[in-house]
């Protein structure tokens, strides 16, 4: 096993630990079950997979974390998330009608009963909203208490039953790793490589069904056919994860990979291998958190290692992810500040015909309407950008080749635009400025270029200002021109 | 299989709850009827909303308010972690009342943290809801199994409650005189809080139900509704939490409503609906349960969802009785129209 290679430079420390441990197996035949131990030797006792029923609990939490990130992913992009809530709950008579078959814990018994009563409950929920008017909540949230009311009469009369072994019943409801037994694991085995054969070959299917059912009805896709497939799929996963999360529990373990991976990834192959990452991470940080402690559910533990992980992705996401998203929108917000200060110093330049070299930062605070503060904050700003230049005393500003630059390009995107609304969506010339106020930030090169042949290279906008032009941008671009930005940095910010 | 199901014994099931056990019974019989009136009417207010589901989510995550609730009450030494001193009120009030204060924040918690989550990020609103509330749920398993000794929650009772113990909690007292046991007390304050709330604000919740648009137009504050009902969603949840548990709780907030919306369309008549159906199922509920001697809120839970099928089946609306009828009685005159012109015009 490769943690003994881990920990081959320790091999004397090694045999020291497991010949200690060695005392305490007799008693270990159940993981967490030891009453005084400190966290360290817990820690390599979990290390060394020494305890048979931690093996299947590991091997438990993997195959949980695999099968349910897989399936869950799936419900999450079709918009199913709570449904999995529903099977997850409206299983439980059928684990007791399972277990009454021949009352005693077989696990083939309880899966099939289980399954058929999920099944039951989701043909349920979808007949309750075609044939009334129940919304689909309601109908999900009532089949889910529902069916959980019977389950648990159904438990209490089992309890009261004078036969058969009825131990562990009640693991099915918190859930209890280190309750499965080999039996369990082989089941949970063959399920889990059913549904991912299943998934693998019916991807294109289920992708196309999933994102576009239209489409995929046009193209002669069973769509109905692959969702009942799903459907019973689903069920599998989620009765087999029954043991190690718990009734409660299942559909986290669906939904919060799942909702990791979206943050995580655009394309689904990537999302569902991000979603079977996290759910294993989860699955064996469940077993591993329930393993330090005593006798404590390994459900709820998987369900909080999961929690932290989306917790990581919603902030630090590289796309999606709260930081980046701010990040995003707070260099975007200081783009258009700058821009829209070049504007107003291109404005008044253009006012005085460019006989000056600079402006007055006083006359740019007035155009602007901003206090002087304000205004000399912006043009420190453009200073560090390299847009511009400050004087001595910070009284005039002067524009850099590279800042005249972007700033005739945000006056042509604008001027252009006005052109447009007004030539070819018939807008009123005085209803273009705002329109064009905000579209100026994002015009890419290419639709400018299309704008400027469209109309025949026009020189005046609707007020009869002049239009710069390439020929313009370019003369006045004599030092930087290597330095080619999208032309109004729109490709490199977002 | 004989004795799972036991057989029927009129005088067992019927008589005997009523004869003998009237004490016992009858407060279970009241407390489940206050559980499920209270639910059941706050319930079609959700279900008008499509708030059904997070009324689930406050369900579990009312559990980590409460005991959370636990931990800061015992560390404070309030009167609820030093069971036997003498305190001026009751035990079980003091009790209540943490663990409601608890789970309203808990309730108002999930709300944030649901729209925090739907807003700020790619992630859709069904998504949200399952995340945060089962978070928030295994957090309360695993301070309940953490600190077992400081919680006095039972991690089972959590999922079905145990209100057959609802007779043996201390009774309330005025003077020496006994009244009711504490959560019943508990319940019937809140049963009648919620009465009174909807009584008082009937119109706005009508309209910001159905119309938010309009009640933002006239000045309602809708988003003020929407956390309201949720804080006292909490309340109710809490105060009904050790009876019936996390989940057949959700079944009470649903099924009355959803049956009452089966009959009707006014809400009026659906709130009117929906107090019968608590009574009717707390009421048959208790007797599932005698005659198969299993948990009692699990068969008011049965009993609730067996009338609503009841109603399901005889709606005027949507029920398939009806409709059968409609369309027989469309078919026929329609056969007599053609037959008519037929004959006109042969």
């Amino acid at each position: 096993m490769n943690h003994r290679g881990l920990l081959k430079p320790f091999n004397n420390l090694w045999l020291l630990v497991s010949l200690w441990i060695g005392t305490w197996q007799a008693r270990a035949d159940r993981i967490g079950e030891m009453v005084d131990i400190s966290l360290k030797d817990q820690f390599i006792r979990f290390a060394s997979m020494e305890d048979p029923a931690l093996r299947f609990a590991l091997a438990g939490g993997v195959i949980l974390g695999i099968l349910c990130g897989m399936m869950g992913t799936f419900l999450v992009i079709r918009k199913l998330s709570l449904v999995g809530d529903t099977i997850s709950h409206a299983v439980l008579p059928g684990v007791a009608a399972g277990f009454l078959w021949n009352m005693e814990k077989d696990p083939l018994a309880i899966l099939i009963g289980a399954t058929l009563a999920g099944l039951m409950g989701m043909v349920l929920v979808s007949q309750l909203t075609r044939h009334t008017r129940l919304k689909e909540d309601t109908a999900l949230g009532m089949i889910l208490a529902g069916f959980f009311g019977v389950g648990i009469c159904l438990m209490g009369m089992i309890q009261r039953l004078p036969t058969g072994n009825k131990s562990g019943m009640d693991k099915f409801l918190f859930g209890q790793a280190a309750a499965l037994g080999w039996e369990e694991i082989q089941i949970m085995a063959l399920v889990g490589l059913i549904a991912l054969s299943m998934i693998y070959l019916f991807y294109k299917e289920l992708l196309v069904s999933s994102f576009d059912a239209s489409f995929a009805r046009s193209i002669r896709i069973p769509v109905d056919w692959i969702h009942h497939g799903f459907m019973l799929l689903l069920a599998f996963a989620i009765v087999i994860s029954l043991e190690a999360v718990g009734v409660v529990l299942v559909s986290a373990m669906l939904i919060i990979p799942a909702a990791t991976a979206f943050l995580l990834s655009d394309r689904m192959h990537w999302m569902l291998l991000w979603a079977c990452m996290v759910g294993v991470m989860a699955g064996v940080g469940g077993v591993f958190f329930s393993f330090l402690g005593q006798k404590l559910p390994t459900g709820p533990f998987m369900v909080l290692s999961a929690a932290v992980l989306f917790a990581l992705a919603l902030f630090f996401a590289p796309r999606h992810g709260m930081l980046a998203r701010w990040w995003l929108r707070r260099s975007r917000t200081l783009r258009i500040q700058r821009e829209n200060a070049l504007k107003a110093v291109f404005h008044i330049m253009e006012k005085e015909t460019f006989t000056k070299e600079g402006v007055a930062v006083i006359a740019l605070a007035r155009s602007k309407g901003q206090t002087l503060k304000i205004t000399e904050r912006t043009c420190r700003e453009l200073e560090r950008a390299g847009l511009a230049t400050l004087s001595h005393e910070e009284k005039a500003l002067y524009l850099t080749p590279d800042g005249m630059r972007r700033a005739q390009t945000i006056v042509r995107n604008h001027r252009l635009w006005e052109r447009y609304l007004t030539d070819a969506a018939n807008y009123a010339p005085d209803h273009v400025h705002d329109d064009a106020e905000e579209i100026e930030h994002i015009l890419g090169e290419d639709t400018v270029r299309m704008l400027e042949r469209q109309f025949n290279f026009v020189e005046r906008d609707p007020d009869g200002k002049p239009i710069p032009t390439i020929q313009h941008i370019a003369s006045s671009d004599q030092t930087q021109a290597s330095k080619s930005q999208g032309i109004s940095g729109y490709r490199n910010s977002s | 299989m004989n004795t799972l199901i036991l057989p029927w014994d009129w005088h067992r099931v019927v008589i005997e709850p009523w004869s003998s056990g009237a004490s016992i019974y009858g407060w279970i019989l009241l407390m489940g009827f206050l559980i499920n009136l209270t639910c059941g009417l706050i319930g079609n207010y959700f279900i008008l909303r499509r708030m059904a589901l997070i009324g689930d989510a406050i369900s579990h995550s009312v559990l980590p308010g409460m005991a959370i609730a636990f931990l800061v009450a015992g560390a404070w030494h309030l009167p609820i972690a030093t069971e036997g001193t003498p305190s001026p009120v009751p035990e079980g009030f003091s009790h209540g009342m943490a663990m409601v204060i608890g789970a309203g924040i808990a309730g108002i918690v999930t709300g944030l943290i649901i729209e925090w989550i739907h807003q700020k990020s790619r992630i859709k609103q069904d998504a949200a809801i399952g995340i945060t509330f089962s978070t928030l749920f295994a957090l309360g398993v695993v301070i309940i199994s953490l600190y077992a000794d400081k919680v006095h929650l039972d991690a089972d009772c959590v999922l079905h409650g145990e209100i057959a113990f609802i007779p043996l909690e201390p009774f309330l007292t005025i003077g020496t005189h006994p009244i009711a046991p504490a959560p019943v007390v508990q319940m019937g304050v809140v049963a009648i809080l919620t009465a009174l709330g909807i009584s008082l604000f009937y119109k706005e919740l009508l309209v910001s139900s159905f119309d938010p648009g309009l009640a933002h137009a006239t000045g309602i504050r809708a988003d003020w509704i929407h956390y309201g009902l949720m804080i006292w969603l909490s309340v109710v949840v809490v105060s009904a939490f050790e009876s019936v548990g996390a989940i057949l709780v959700i079944a009470m907030l649903i099924l009355p409503g959803a049956s009452a919306s089966l009959l009707s369309q006014r809400l009026h008549i659906m709130l009117a609906w929906s107090s019968l159906h608590a009574l009717l199922s707390s009421l048959i509920g208790l007797h599932l349960a005698i005659w198969w001697d299993t948990s009692i809120a699990g068969s008011m839970v049965v009993a609730g969802s067996g009338l609503f099928f009841l109603c399901w089946l005889i709606s005027p609306s949507q029920g398939p009785l009806w409709r059968r009828l409609r369309r027989k009685s469309s078919t026929d005159t329609k056969a007599a129209a053609t037959q008519h012109l037929s004959k006109t015009y042969s």
